[in-house]
């Protein structure tokens, strides 16, 4: 291939969209957080079905379980705005549409993820 | 040279339709769908951890809505497509790797995406329900 790119384009291997692999790994590295974090969430949701409000609070508040749950939200979050991000840009492709999706995306994950992270945080400093 | 008005058949692009659907196409769009759904089913998690935080009645109404058919049904669906969309995204970091690429190996971790994925739905709904003395 000729190379018409310059030598700094080359060294910051960054291709046309400015962004190199940065949504790859980042969608992979949510996953691996996902999988371990979601493992214990299922564990923790498990436990406490069906148990009554005074042990779902005093067990939410617990940092050993906030903590894990506030991560998980801000795993959880971006993985998911990553994840829709790809849908857009496959099945959107005029171009008004696309920027409306992305932009609502990012609105959504941002709002569902502090809505969450708030109530975790409600409940560990007393609700 | 000019068309002579008639249209002449073209080859065209395949697409979806025209395949038979093979189980790593189908686990394929699986994954997609089920990431978009639970994309949707977060509002779940929300609704339960707002009801948490906003005190007893609250948890209470979010608990009943729950506890219905209805909303045990689509908790028992959530558990799935969550299962199913994390074993898809194990599939896919073993994949990263760059093994498990032969046909063979291709059909094998598909399979056992969509068999594992129930069975653990299954397990889990079963461990859960045992735990609540409901079984």
């Amino acid at each position: 291939m000729v190379g018409y790119r310059t030598p700094l384009a080359r060294v910051r291997g960054l291709g046309s969209a400015k962004s190199g692999t940065d949504h790859f790994w980042k969608q992979r590295l949510t996953a691996v957080a996902n999988l371990i974090l979601i493992s214990f969430a299922i564990y923790l949701v498990v436990r406490l079905a069906g148990a009554d409000y005074p042990i779902v609070k005093k067990t939410l508040a617990r940092p050993q379980n906030a903590i894990p749950l506030l991560l998980l939200i801000l795993s959880g979050v971006i993985h998911m705005r990553l994840g829709m991000q790809n849908i857009i840009e496959d099945y959107v492709h005029a171009e008004g549409y696309k920027v409306a999706a992305l932009l609502l995306n990012s609105f959504f994950t941002a709002l569902v993820g502090l809505v969450c992270a708030y109530a975790v945080l409600k409940l560990s400093f007393g609700a | 040279m000019a068309e002579t008005g008639e249209s002449t058949a073209r080859p065209i692009s395949p697409h979806l339709s025209v395949y038979r659907p093979l189980i790593n196409m189908v686990m394929s769009i699986l994954h997609r769908l089920t990431g978009a759904a639970l994309y949707v089913g977060t509002l779940l998690l929300a609704a339960w951890l707002i009801a948490a935080a906003s005190g007893e009645a609250q948890f209470a109404r979010i608990n009943g809505v729950f506890a219905h058919p209805l909303g045990k049904l689509v908790l028992f669906g959530y558990t799935w497509v969550l299962l199913h969309h994390m074993l898809g995204g194990v599939r896919h970091l073993v994949w990263d790797t760059g093994r498990g690429f032969s046909i063979a190996q291709v059909n094998a971790l598909s399979w056992l995406t969509i068999i594992g994925s129930v069975l653990l739905t299954l397990a889990l709904w079963m461990v859960g329900l045992t735990l609540r003395g409901a079984l």
